[in-house]
C-alpha cells in the first residue's frame, strides 16, 4: 500500500475517526473522491447518536 | 447505510486510535482493536444466539429503557450487521461458563479466542470525528434525576416516543407506564451555567425540545405540554417558524428559571418552583419531566488529542480556529462535528465534507493511487432468448418465515408462466446467497431475475450488482417486499400474509416478463468549475478547488473581492478579519488555477450538470463585453444584503446607524467613545416579523461584539442592548457573560411593545419597558445602532438564467437540509455562505469546503452516470403542449423543434425518475425505464388472475 511515486510521498489514504454521521459522511465524500478510507468506530457498530433519533426537523423525517 | 457497502471504506469497529507518528501526507496510526468475539464474515444477524443467552443487560441504544443481551446488535439496521458479545456482562468470559450462544449458532460465528490487537496503519491525513456526549443529568443535584423514574432526558424521550423505542411509539411514563397528561421540558439543562454544568450554551436543545414536544403532540394532540427557558435560541434556517408551529399547536412557553422539582412518592408526579422574569415565585405540577440536556466532549478526547498531538479548548472540544474551523494545530489532521463543539446536524454534516476536502487538498497528487473500483464482464445479449425466470424468496431468518410460508410461497413460484426455477433461502443478502443466485443464473441461463425479500430501497442495489456479475444488465430484475409489505404488516394473518405474498410475486413475474435491459448512459464532465461570487465562501470555495487541481471561473460583481466580510474589522475571538481577507484575496488571485473576473454578472446559463455553458458580461458598466465560460458544476455564493429599516428613526437621524457601520465608526476611530456616552443597541429589527420571519443568527454575537469593544475603549461608556432572546449560541455564551460582567445593560423588550424612539435637540431618546420592574425606562443615547435582519439579495437577472429553488424566506434551498445541506435542486449546482442563510464567519467557511467537496467529487469523477429510471419520450406521441417541462422540478425537459414542430425532450443527466412527467403526459408520449405503463398494466392485470 506504499505510494509509488518517490517524488512525493503523500499517502492516497484517510483515517476517518468516530463512525456517527459526520464520520460517515467525511468517509463517504473521501472515497467517492478517490482515497481509500478507514473508518475508525470505538463501539460496534456505525451510526452513532444519529441511529437513536426518532425524527428530525423539518419535515420529522425518519433519522435512520 | 452506503458506506457498508464501498469497497473503498475499511470500517473497522471496538477499536481505538493509540498513537500517530509521521507527517502531514504521510502518518502511521497504531489502533487497537477490541475483539467482538463473533466472526463478522460468518455472522448472518439471524439474532439466534441472543434468544439462548442468558444474561439481560439494559439496552443503551434504547436509553437503558429496554433489555438486551449481553451478545447483541446496537439497532436492527446496523453496520456492520454482526453481533457482538459484550464483554462486561459474558458469562464465559467473566465465570468460564455458560456458552450457550456458540451452542446456538448455525454457521460457527462465535468465537471466544479473539484477542485484543494493535495494527498499523499509513494513511496521508486524519479526520477527528469522534462526536460528544449528553451531559450528566445526575449531576444537577435540585433536579433530582435519580430518584425518579419521570425524570428524563432528551435522549431518552427521543426513545420513548420512536415507534422502534422501548413502548413502541406511545408516549408513556416509565415509572407506570401511564399517558402523562402534563409534560414539562426544562431548558437549558446543563448548559449556560457556572454551576452544574457547562458555561456554554449547547446550541441544539431549544431546537429539539420543540421538535419533541410537536412530535408527542402528533402522538398524542391533547397532551398538555410546557417548555420553561431561557431565551429561546431557535436561531438557523426554518427554525423560527417551527417555534411559531409550536406555539400555535398549543406549546406553553415560560420565560423563566426552574429552582428545583420535588418528587412526590405516592403519585409520582413532580412539582416544580420556578422563578419568573419579573421575580415572583411559582409551582407547578407535571407527570413527566424532560431534561433536554446540553452537550459535553467525550472524556476520551484528552486521550486522542495527546495520542494525536493536537490540542483541545478549554471547554475539552478539539480547538479550531475562526478562520480556519476544520484545522487542528498538527497539520494533516482534521476535525469535524460534535468533537469541536456543540452544533446541529447539518453543520456536522457540512464540516465532515469540508474535513474531507481539507485532506483532499493536502493529497490530492495521490487521488486515486489506493482504491479500486469493480470492474464488470461483459453483458450478455437476450436479444433472442425466451423468458426464463428465476424467483429466489427470502426467509429472513425468521423474520419473513416466521409468518409467511415460505416453502409454499417457493413452489406456487414454480407455477409461474415462464418461471425455470425457484428457491428460498435463510438470507438472500448473504454473501452464499450471492454465489447462489450468480451460479443459478448462469447454470439455468436465467435471463430475469426475481427477488421477494425485504425493501429494494437497501437491498436491490446489491441483487442488482449480483446479476451484473452474472452478465446480466441490472434492469433484468425486479424486487419484492413480503417482509414490510407481508410478514410485518400482517404479522397475526399468516394465511392472509402468504397469499398476499404469492399475489405479489405472481405480479412481480408478470412485470418481469416485459422488462428489458436498459442502457447507462455516461456524459463527460468539463472538470472546470464556475463559483459565483466572490465574498468569503465563494472565494474558500474556489480556492479549495484550485488547490485541489481544479480549473474554476471566480466571477465578482462588484470591482473587489471580499463581499461583506470587508465590513468586519474585528472580531469577538480575537482573530483578525483584515489581516486573513488580504491573505485570502492574495492566493486566489495570484493562484494560477483561479481565473478571477470582477465587474461581471451571470447573463444565462444553459446545459446541464456536467456541461454548462454560461454567458457572461463583464467591464465597468456591465454589459460591454460578453464572454461565454464552458464548466462542470457551479457553485453559488452570491452573499446576502443588510435590511435598512423605516422605523427607529433611520434615515432621519444622523445618530441613528446600522450595528455595522457603527463597528466601522469605531475601528476608524470616528466614534471614540466618552465617559458621558450612552450607546443603545436595538436587536431583531427586521428579522422574526412578518416580513422577515427567522432569525437572522449573527446580529445577537455582532451586538456583544461592539459593546465589549466600547467597554475595552471605555469602561465608563454606558451600553444597553434592547433584546428580545439573546441568542449567542455555542461558545459565543461565554463572550454573553463577559459583556453583562462589564457592566453592558441587557433589556428585554416584547414584540408587541417595541422600544419607542423619538429626537429632541439631536439627542436620541429611547424609550423600553423593562419586564424585571415593570417600568418604562427612558435613555438619551449618543448613538442608537441597529441589528437589522440580513436579507436575500435580489438579483433578478441571475435569478433569471439559473432557476434554483428558494426557501420560503427567500435564501436558496438545499435539497435536504439535514443530509445534503449544500446541494441545490439542481444537480451540479451547489450552494454556501451567506446566499444559503445568514450565518458567521466559520460556518460559510465550512459551508463553502463542502460545497468545494460535493463539486469536486463530480469533478474527480469526470463523468456522470445517469439511472436506467429516467423518462424517455415517443417523439411520435408528443404533442408538444409543454405541460411536462412545466411539471418537471429538475428542468430536466426542455422543448424543442424536430421538423418545425415542438417536442418535449428529455436532458438524461437531470431527470431523477420521479415519474411527474409520465403522469402527467396528456398523448402517453413519456414513459419511464423500468414502470412503462405497459409493465405496471401487466402488473395490474396479474393481480386480478386470483379472483
Amino acid at each position: 500500500m506504499k505510494n509509488n511515486n518517490r517524488d512525493n510521498k503523500l499517502i492516497g489514504a484517510v483515517m476517518v475517526v468516530g463512525g456517527g454521521i459526520t464520520g460517515i459522511q467525511a468517509a463517504m465524500d473521501l472515497s467517492e473522491a478517490g482515497y481509500y478510507v478507514y473508518l475508525i468506530e470505538r463501539s460496534s457498530a456505525i451510526g452513532g447518536i444519529m441511529a437513536g433519533l426518532d425524527k428530525t426537523f423539518p419535515t420529522n423525517d425518519c433519522a435512520i | 447505510m452506503e458506506a457498508g457497502r464501498s469497497p473503498n471504506i475499511k470500517i473497522i469497529t471496538n477499536a481505538e486510535i493509540k498513537e500517530v507518528s509521521g507527517i502531514a501526507g504521510n502518518f502511521f496510526v497504531k489502533i487497537l482493536c477490541y475483539p467482538r468475539y463473533v466472526d463478522a464474515t460468518k455472522c448472518t444477524g439471524c439474532g439466534v444466539c441472543a434468544q439462548y443467552c442468558p444474561v439481560t443487560i439494559p439496552d443503551p441504544y434504547n436509553q437503558n429503557l429496554s433489555l438486551k443481551k449481553a451478545i447483541d446488535i446496537q439497532y436492527t439496521q446496523a453496520v456492520p450487521s454482526s453481533y457482538s458479545v459484550n464483554p462486561d456482562y459474558c458469562l464465559f468470559l467473566n465465570r468460564k461458563e455458560c456458552k450457550q450462544c456458540t451452542r446456538a449458532c448455525q454457521t460457527g460465528a462465535i468465537n471466544f479466542d479473539q484477542k485484543a490487537e494493535v495494527s498499523e496503519y499509513h494513511v496521508g491525513s486524519i479526520i477527528m470525528a469522534t462526536g460528544f456526549k449528553e451531559c450528566d443529568a445526575g449531576s444537577i443535584e435540585s433536579y433530582g434525576y435519580k430518584d425518579s423514574q419521570n425524570i428524563v432526558t432528551g435522549l431518552e424521550f427521543e426513545r420513548i416516543s420512536s415507534a422502534s423505542g422501548p413502548y413502541m411509539g406511545k408516549i408513556l411514563r416509565p415509572s407506570d407506564l401511564k399517558k402523562p397528561e402534563k409534560i414539562a421540558f426544562i431548558q437549558c439543562a446543563g448548559s449556560r451555567t457556572q454551576i452544574s454544568g457547562k458555561s456554554y450554551c449547547s446550541s441544539v436543545c431549544c431546537k429539539y425540545a420543540v421538535k419533541d414536544a410537536i412530535v408527542a403532540l402528533e402522538h398524542e394532540p391533547d397532551l398538555d405540554i410546557t417548555i420553561f427557558f431561557m431565551d429561546m435560541r431557535l436561531y438557523g434556517k426554518g427554525f423560527e417558524t417551527f417555534y411559531e408551529r409550536a406555539r400555535k399547536s398549543g406549546v406553553t412557553f415560560v420565560r423563566s428559571r426552574v429552582s428545583e422539582i420535588k418528587h412526590d412518592r405516592d403519585t409520582e408526579d413532580l412539582a416544580i418552583e420556578y422563578i419568573k422574569e419579573d421575580g415572583t415565585l411559582h409551582h407547578d405540577t407535571f407527570n413527566l419531566i424532560v431534561l433536554p440536556m446540553g452537550l459535553e466532549p467525550h472524556k476520551e478526547n484528552y486521550f486522542l488529542a495527546k495520542a494525536a498531538g493536537i490540542k483541545l479548548n478549554t471547554h475539552g472540544f478539539f480547538q479550531t480556529g475562526l478562520f480556519n474551523p476544520l484545522n487542528t494545530i498538527r497539520e494533516g489532521i482534521y476535525v469535524a462535528g460534535g468533537c469541536k463543539g456543540p452544533m446541529p446536524l447539518p453543520d456536522s454534516v457540512m464540516q465532515a465534507s469540508g474535513a474531507a476536502v481539507c485532506a483532499s487538498e493536502l493529497l490530492q497528487k495521490s487521488r486515486g493511487a489506493l482504491i479500486s473500483e469493480k470492474v464488470f464482464a461483459e453483458e450478455i445479449s437476450i436479444d433472442q432468448e425466451d423468458l426464463r425466470i428465476g424467483v429466489f424468496v427470502c426467509n429472513c431468518g425468521k423474520n419473513i418465515s416466521g409468518v409467511v410460508d415460505v416453502a409454499g410461497v417457493k413452489k406456487y413460484a414454480e407455477t409461474l408462466p415462464n418461471v425455470v426455477v425457484s428457491t428460498d433461502n435463510v438470507y438472500s443478502c448473504s454473501e452464499d446467497t450471492q454465489v447462489l443466485i450468480k451460479e443459478t443464473v448462469i447454470n439455468e441461463k436465467l435471463n430475469r431475475v426475481v427477488v421477494a425479500a425485504c425493501t429494494p430501497r437497501t437491498h436491490e442495489p446489491l441483487f442488482q450488482t449480483t446479476i451484473r456479475e452474472a452478465g446480466l444488465n441490472k434492469c433484468l430484475f425486479e424486487m419484492v417486499n413480503i417482509r414490510d409489505q407481508c410478514s410485518w404488516v400482517h404479522a397475526y394473518e399468516k394465511e392472509e400474509a402468504t397469499q398476499k405474498a404469492k399475489d405479489l410475486i405472481r405480479m412481480a413475474v408478470a412485470k418481469a416478463g416485459l422488462i428489458q435491459p436498459l442502457a447507462e448512459p455516461v456524459i463527460d464532465i468539463i472538470p472546470k468549475a464556475l463559483v459565483i461570487g466572490g465574498g468569503l465562501a465563494g472565494m474558500t470555495a474556489a480556492l479549495s478547488l484550485a488547490e485541489q487541481g481544479f480549473e474554476c471561473y471566480l466571477i465578482e460583481k462588484t470591482s473587489v473581492l471580499g463581499g461583506n466580510l470587508r465590513n468586519i474589522h474585528y472580531t469577538l475571538e480575537g482573530e483578525d478579519p483584515k489581516l486573513y481577507l488580504n491573505e485570502l484575496i492574495d492566493k486566489v488571485s495570484s493562484h494560477n488555477l483561479v481565473n478571477v473576473i470582477t465587474e461581471s454578472e451571470v447573463e444565462s446559463v444553459n446545459g446541464f450538470v456536467g456541461n454548462f455553458h454560461t454567458v457572461i458580461t463583464t467591464g465597468a458598466n456591465h454589459g460591454t463585453d460578453r464572454e461565454e465560460l464552458k464548466h462542470g458544476v457551479i457553485i453559488l455564493a452570491n452573499g446576502a444584503a443588510v435590511y435598512e429599516p423605516d422605523e427607529y428613526l433611520y434615515g432621519k437621524s444622523e445618530n441613528v446607524l446600522l450595528q455595522h457601520v457603527l463597528e466601522e465608526r469605531i475601528a476608524s476611530g470616528k466614534f471614540i467613545p466618552a465617559e458621558e456616552d450612552s450607546v443603545v443597541m436595538i436587536q431583531c429589527v427586521g428579522s422574526r416579523d412578518d416580513n422577515h420571519p427567522y432569525c437572522s443568527s449573527i446580529c445577537c454575537s455582532m451586538a456583544i461584539k461592539n459593546a465589549l469593544k466600547i467597554k475595552e475603549i471605555n469602561p465608563a461608556t454606558n451600553v444597553y442592548i434592547l433584546y428580545r432572546d439573546m441568542r449567542p449560541y455555542g461558545f459565543h455564551e461565554d463572550f454573553y457573560k463577559d459583556a453583562r460582567d462589564s457592566g453592558v445593560v441587557f433589556i428585554r423588550y416584547d414584540v408587541n411593545h417595541k422600544p419607542e424612539v423619538t429626537e429632541i435637540d439631536g439627542v436620541v431618546c429611547v424609550t423600553v419597558n423593562d419586564p424585571i420592574i415593570n417600568k418604562d425606562v427612558v435613555i438619551d443615547a449618543k448613538i442608537l445602532a441597529l441589528s437589522t435582519a440580513i436579507i436575500p439579495r435580489k438579483d433578478e437577472k441571475l435569478g433569471k438564467a439559473l432557476s434554483v429553488t428558494k426557501s420560503a424566506d427567500g435564501f436558496l434551498l438545499e435539497s435536504h437540509v439535514q443530509l445534503k445541506p449544500v446541494d441545490s435542486y439542481v444537480d451540479g449546482i451547489y450552494i454556501c455562505g451567506m446566499s444559503q442563510f445568514p450565518k458567521p464567519i466559520d460556518e460559510s467557511i465550512f459551508q463553502a469546503k463542502a460545497a468545494a467537496s460535493q463539486a469536486s467529487i463530480l469533478l474527480a469523477r469526470g463523468y456522470v452516470k445517469t439511472e436506467p429510471i429516467v423518462s424517455s419520450c415517443d417523439t411520435d406521441k408528443c404533442i408538444g403542449c409543454g405541460i411536462c417541462e412545466y411539471f418537471c422540478p429538475y428542468n430536466a425537459i426542455k422543448m424543442t423543434r424536430i421538423n418545425k414542430k415542438r417536442k418535449a425532450e428529455i436532458v438524461v443527466a437531470a431527470c431523477k425518475g420521479c415519474g411527474v412527467c409520465s403522469s402527467y403526459c396528456p398523448a402517453r408520449a413519456i414513459n419511464m425505464g423500468r414502470f412503462t405503463d405497459e409493465q405496471i398494466l401487466a402488473q395490474i392485470k396479474a393481480f386480478g388472475d386470483r379472483i
